[in-house]
């Protein structure tokens, strides 16, 4: 009975916790059990107040002061847990399948009292030391911030009953008092499982029993620690953090499994003083390659963010801000695809460690897409130079062109005869598609000039498959953008003469009703012209609207010609955005290990007997594929169309010219 | 366990309903309905064929009839796995949740489970559908207003089942 402030009523020398006059508890030690009961209040102070009770007198006012603020809080734990459970809930206890086979004991976890809720953790065997189990669940709630508490006591025992046993455990309730108590018990070898829940307090309420009725849950240890649970979609994402700490039931089982990572680290075959039964007992899960995988990832991490920065810093420099150059590059579409990767590579070799799990799969998704990206390339790499494919491909090319250009003559030559029986103004007619017949033969004239150097250039480009098949497909895109660069001009011309006189027509109609254009007031207004005014107005509007129709032909051929190139393009780009956006380490992940990404959970009733508590299997329900991709899609590079389908034919119409892709920092024309 | 007498959907056909108490807490309620029938498949397909037949002799060709086959198999497959319910199962945990199972004929389980924290109430609702019926639906809460309905859960929607 050393000195020292006590708590009201009971030495604190005296108390049973104190290693001194108990020693460990063992299955064997009946007398000292039935003594239990005795030191009652004593071993509930000690429970909540720990060693940090035990003080020399020495230590004066300060250790009142702590003594008083731990018998605060010991106080307010007996109060909250005294209003505990909701009146009328049936009390659910969550008990982990792997633990149903192991040997009795006190059952570790965790109490919800909002959903009246016990989620059961980890068993702890005989023999045991009362005090080590506590500074045990002590550590734990310090590093993992859950309350554990011992919930109760768990009790397998042979088909002879053990009537000891039973008293025993009783016992065991005054040492670790918790509200309510839970006492599980199950037959060696039979599925007849029988639960109690007892109240040691009065009940808050009259009417309300002594005992609780209990429902069990059973779940897969392992797969719960591991899976990430979706809450529904229509939840915006800053509710729904908040609602899985917080609210959902079954989120806080989720919850409370995987942040009780540091009680799973030891077992009951280790050497250490408590021996716990958890999902580990059922073998320790490890994989070779796995830690070696993980051990070798920092400084591969490190050498491979170093050589991104460095790519990154040589494609920053003021060279390529120069403008020729920079002009080029924003219109290719390789660089935009290269541009694109190097920013995903430098967030999956960053340094820094993924602060949550949607980064951690976001990572792991671009670092899957790009290694199926190359790996198709470098399939298609070998597929081109293998059997002298890029030979054909080059002596192809030229007589491609040439035929394109062909079909382009016999067009332009129809359209200067009566295409379509229409008749065309002569003479602006010939002047037109002279003009567009002798740019064609400039392009044919460049075609022929290059065609010794093609086979070399096809071969180098070619390489850049190695980068990816996205690259690959980039480069054929800009390959079709650059062969068919007469197609775009002849709409540019075609397009820019339309609107031309289109805006001539519009301003001289309002001249011909007497109406004017007020700049100032954007608006229209009646206006008075002289009468040579209106005369050489009325006389250009009609040459305007008889050489309409030959204007708008032209112009209606090369848009509905560059309408088609662009609709190719855009296919191509529709599979690179597809490649790029794919989470397949998400889509594999669904596929293999469903458990991973749970979107809820589903139960099943096991076998029931009337008299016996309800039985439940709580199975994780998979995220549909759908939700999958959705979740985890990567964002794409960014260039979609930016036009409805409205505002394209309204521009059709009025002849202004239409980019059909915004690249990064265009200004809008 | 209990056995009713038999209902019907909107669409005529036939529905069993069986009732289980499990325990004073958990209910579950069972819908089933009745088997894909052999004559309806076998005139379907005898229909595919035929025509399928029709058409080789107009373009001799010997595509079309395994194109037929093909045809058939994948359709019936995909009508097995996507479309014909066997059973529907709501079942009823107290202070846990309500789950509802859809078990089709190629053994594709559809479950859905709703917890009790989320459902405000539970009500039969009317609907007019060439004529009025009244179907059973699950009122959700909604999470950023406490008197709001964030969502209308029917149940037993793929049998369109109605309370009679």
């Amino acid at each position: 009975m050393g000195g020292g402030v006590g708590w009201p009523g009971v030495g604190v020398g005296q108390c049973p916790c104190e290693m001194g006059s108990w020693g460990p508890v063992s299955l064997h030690d009946q007398t000292q059990s039935r003594a239990a009961p005795t030191h009652g209040p004593c071993g509930r102070a000690c429970m909540k107040s720990g060693p940090s009770v035990v003080l020399p007198a020495a230590l004066g006012p300060s250790a009142v002061v702590v003594v008083v603020v731990a018998a605060a809080v010991a106080a307010l734990d007996r109060a909250s847990l005294l209003s505990s459970s909701v009146p009328g809930m049936v009390l659910k206890a969550f008990f982990p399948t792997c633990c149903a086979s192991a040997d009795s004991g006190l059952l570790v976890g965790r109490w919800v009292p909002e959903q009246s809720s016990a989620v059961v953790l980890a068993v702890v065997h005989f023999p045991f030391i009362p005090i080590q189990v506590k500074e045990l669940l002590a550590q734990v709630h310090q590093a993992s911030r859950v309350g554990l508490a011992v919930l109760g006591t768990w009790c397998h025992r042979r088909q002879e009953a053990e009537e000891s046993l039973g008293h025993f455990l009783e016992g065991l309730g005054a040492i670790f008092s918790h509200e309510p108590w839970l006492q599980l018990c199950r037959e060696r070898g039979s599925k007849l499982w029988s639960c109690k829940a007892t109240r040691r307090q009065v009940p808050p309420h009259p009417g309300a029993p002594y005992e609780d009725q209990v429902m069990l849950v059973f779940y897969d240890q392992r797969k719960v620690l591991l899976s990430q649970l979706h809450p529904p979609a229509d939840l915006p994402d800053r509710q729904a953090a908040d609602a899985t700490a917080s609210a959902g039931g079954l989120a806080a089982v989720f919850d409370t499994v995987a942040r009780s990572e540091a009680l799973f680290r030891s077992d009951r075959f280790d050497e250490g003083p408590v021996r716990l039964s958890h999902w580990q007992s059922e073998g320790v899960e490890a994989s070779i390659l796995a830690e070696l995988a993980k051990r070798a990832s920092g400084p591969v991490c490190v050498l491979l963010a170093c050589l991104l920065s460095l790519i990154s810093a040589a494609s920053a420099c003021r060279v390529f801000t120069l403008w020729p150059l920079s002009f080029v590059w924003s219109k290719l579409s390789v660089c935009e695809q290269l541009r694109h990767r190097l920013e995903q590579l430098t967030l999956v070799f960053s340094t820094q460690k993924a602060e949550n799990p949607t980064q951690l799969m976001r990572k792991a998704n671009v670092l899957v897409s790009v290694l199926l990206d190359v790996a198709l390339g470098l399939a298609l790499l070998s597929w081109l130079h293998g059997k002298d494919r890029i030979g054909q491909l080059a002596e192809a090319l030229v007589p491609v062109a040439d035929h394109v250009a062909e079909e382009l003559q016999h067009l332009l030559q129809w359209l200067m005869g009566a295409p379509a029986g229409l008749k065309m103004n002569r003479a602006l007619d010939q002047v037109l598609g002279r003009f567009f017949l002798y740019h064609l033969h400039l392009w044919i004239s460049y075609i022929h000039l290059m065609s010794p150097f093609i086979e070399r250039i096809l071969w180098h480009v070619g390489l850049s498959a190695c980068l990816g098949l996205t690259v690959a497909l980039s480069v054929l895109s800009d390959i079709i953008a650059l062969l068919t660069f007469h197609i775009y001009c002849f709409y540019v011309y075609g397009a820019r003469l339309y609107c031309l006189k289109i805006c001539g027509l519009s301003s001289l109609w309002r001249l011909f009703r007497g109406k004017k254009w007020n700049v100032l007031r954007q608006r229209v207004d009646s206006c008075s012209y002289d009468l040579d005014q209106l005369f050489i107005g009325t006389l250009l509007f009609t040459i305007l609207v008889f050489l309409l129709p030959t204007t708008a032909l032209y112009y209606l051929v090369f848009t509905l010609l560059r309408l088609l190139v662009v609709a190719v393009q855009g296919l191509t780009h529709l599979l690179v955005d597809l490649i790029n956006s794919l989470p397949l380490y998400s889509l594999g992940l669904r596929l293999c290990r469903p458990y991973r990404l749970a979107a809820g959970v589903k139960f099943r009733v096991l076998e029931h007997e009337a008299g016996r508590p309800l039985r439940l299997l709580m199975q994780i329900n998979p995220l549909p594929y759908g939700r999958v991709v959705h979740t985890y899609r990567l964002p794409g590079c960014g260039c979609h169309p930016t036009h409805s389908w409205g505002s394209l034919c309204r521009k059709l119409f009025f002849g202004e010219l239409i980019y059909p892709w915004r690249q990064r920092g265009d200004k809008q024309d | 366990m209990e056995d009713e007498p038999s209902f019907s959907d909107i669409c005529g056909g036939r529905l069993a309903l069986q009732r289980r108490d499990y325990s004073p807490s958990c209910r579950e309620f069972c819908l089933s309905c009745p088997r894909l029938s052999l004559r309806s498949l076998t005139a379907v397909t005898c229909t595919v064929w035929l025509a399928a037949y029709g058409l080789f002799t107009l373009c001799e060709n010997s595509m079309i009839l395994s194109a037929a086959i093909f045809i058939t198999l994948l359709g019936l497959l995909g009508y097995l796995h996507f479309v014909k319910i066997d059973q529907e199962t709501l079942l009823i945990i107290d202070s846990l949740g309500i789950q509802m199972t859809s078990s089709y004929a190629s053994g594709k389980e559809c479950t859905t489970f709703i917890e009790m924290g989320k459902v405000k109430d539970v009500v039969i609702n009317e609907a007019v559908y060439m004529k009025v019926i009244y179907y059973l639906c699950i009122l959700l809460k909604d999470p950023v207003e406490p008197n709001g309905i964030s969502q209308v859960v029917p149940v037993f929607q793929p049998l369109r089942c109605c309370v009679a």
